[in-house]
């Protein structure tokens, strides 16, 4: 078992102190929070750093807050088992609350944060497809500067992400869900919930009076370096009812947009497979809730 | 890098301990206050064995930096039984079910089981299975622990435990 390599921990008590330290140490700095990501990476040695920021101590930045006309926001260091438990975020959006219900482990979820989960930008995090799909945004902070970035720019390759060392996830926003519309989460792994996700489809679609499709996006995780926006699916399903067929059609496309290769948790093959399948049902769940069919 | 002192209330115990930020939570209660208790096993947060309940959440103690509990209680399986003859039910229940076989990840499902039983004190079967799918047993398969916890839910409940 290796050993944890050496570095110095801050445990700043106010988002400036923070935000001076990261700045300050931006050469060799990890933000942290509940270091259930980070701390396995330090002892294997993929993450090195010199100096540990944790943010655990920062007043407010947990905090988790919807409103119909600004939607959800969800603060950096928010965990994942508060925001899967939050009554908004179980009305409001579904696929969020089961991704952060079912992923990883009790302890896991209890330490660990959706932020963080962005942060760490594994092309099979749980959180961004259904985040990808809802349209949401990262609000970072460094000293002096804020910027707000669309998730679907922020992903740059396993592991990487478009954030400076110098900045901080402050929070998470989220567009509030419009009328007639639907989403949902699925996923497939080895090992039931517990395991890194192989394959999983999130979507969101929005209806109008007559049954068609006014807004759609898609996104699939674990099938290409980032999470991935299925574009040609979501174009075919624009202004169109969607029945079986086009489902099916649209389920195709999905497979087409995917990029995946054979590793320890599937092969190439199932995930196409199972790209097709997810993306089926997961497109006819969001139908039936857009159509007040199915109670979420 | 210095060490730094910090203070972990444990057990309802207040202790000062100087620990390298780099220490785990798990090594520090198992190395410094000596609650060997708390097991590790995968080190890398899979298998549960190092469960400890902090601020009354289960968390894995081997991903959690001591110094990151600062001034966090802490909950330990030395924590729970009043006194040697006055077992905590779920202790009592894993005794009466023959749910421990070699022992190690005893500890760690016991505080998945408390932290379960903390949020929800009636769970169903899947329930407890699926509060429990972050603890891996290696010998008795799980249906005894699963039993157990189970009847230290039924008699904990009149007692108006739970939230």
């Amino acid at each position: 078992m290796p050993n944890m390599p050496r570095f110095n921990f801050h445990r700043p008590g106010t988002m400036e102190e923070a935000l001076d330290l990261v700045s300050r140490f931006r050469a060799s700095v990890k933000v942290m929070c509940g270091g259930t990501d980070l701390v396995p990476k330090m002892r294997a040695g993929v993450a090195v750093a010199e100096n540990v920021v944790s943010l655990t101590r920062v007043p407010g930045l947990s905090t988790i807050s919807y409103r119909d006309d600004d939607g959800l926001v969800i603060g950096g260091t928010a965990r994942i088992s508060d925001v899967a438990r939050h009554p908004d975020v179980r009305r409001h959006y579904p696929a969020l609350a089961y991704a952060c219900d079912k992923m990883a482990t009790v302890q896991i979820r209890n330490m660990g944060t959706v932020a963080g989960n962005l942060a760490n930008a594994a092309p099979s995090a749980d959180t961004a497809a259904p985040l990808l799909a809802y349209g949401a945004s990262l609000v970072l902070v460094e000293r002096g500067g804020r910027r707000q970035v669309p998730l679907e720019d922020f992903f740059t390759g396993p592991g990487l992400t478009v954030a400076e060392p110098m900045e901080i996830i402050e929070a998470i926003r989220v567009p509030a869900p419009p009328l007639r519309s639907g989403s949902a989460y699925l996923r497939v792994s080895a090992r039931s919930k517990v395991d890194i996700a192989a394959v999983g489809v999130a979507a969101a679609l929005n209806l109008d009076l007559e049954g068609r499709v006014i807004g759609v996006r898609i996104a699939l995780a674990a099938v290409g370096p980032t999470p991935l926006r299925a574009r040609q699916a979501e174009d075919m399903l624009m202004e169109q009812i969607p029945d079986h067929d086009l489902l099916a059609r649209a389920g195709a496309a999905c497979v087409r947009t995917a990029k995946p290769i054979d590793d320890v948790r599937a092969s190439a093959n199932f995930r196409r497979a199972m790209v097709q399948t997810l993306a089926q049902r997961v497109l006819a769940r969001c139908g039936r809730l857009a159509r007040g069919e199915d109670a979420q | 890098m210095a060490k730094e002192i910090i203070e972990l209330i444990v057990n309802g115990d207040r202790y000062e301990v100087a620990v390298e930020p780099w220490r785990t939570l798990a090594e520090v209660l198992r190395e410094d206050l000596n609650l060997t208790g708390t097991k590790i096993g995968c080190n890398q947060g899979d298998c549960g064995a190092c469960t400890v309940l902090m601020e009354g959440r289960s968390v894995s103690s081997c991903l959690t930096l001591a110094a990151e509990a600062h001034q966090r209680e802490i909950v330990t399986i030395e924590g729970l039984a009043q006194g040697p003859e006055d077992l905590h039910p779920l202790q009592e229940a894993f005794v009466e079910h023959g749910a421990v076989q070699c022992g190690y990840c005893t500890p760690g499902m016991i505080l998945s089981a408390k932290h379960l039983l903390d949020h929800n004190p009636t769970p169903s079967e899947q329930e407890i299975r699926q509060g429990l799918s972050g603890n891996l047993c290696r010998c008795t398969g799980y249906s005894k622990i699963v039993e157990a916890i189970g009847a230290a839910a039924a008699k904990m409940a009149p007692a108006g435990e739970g939230e």
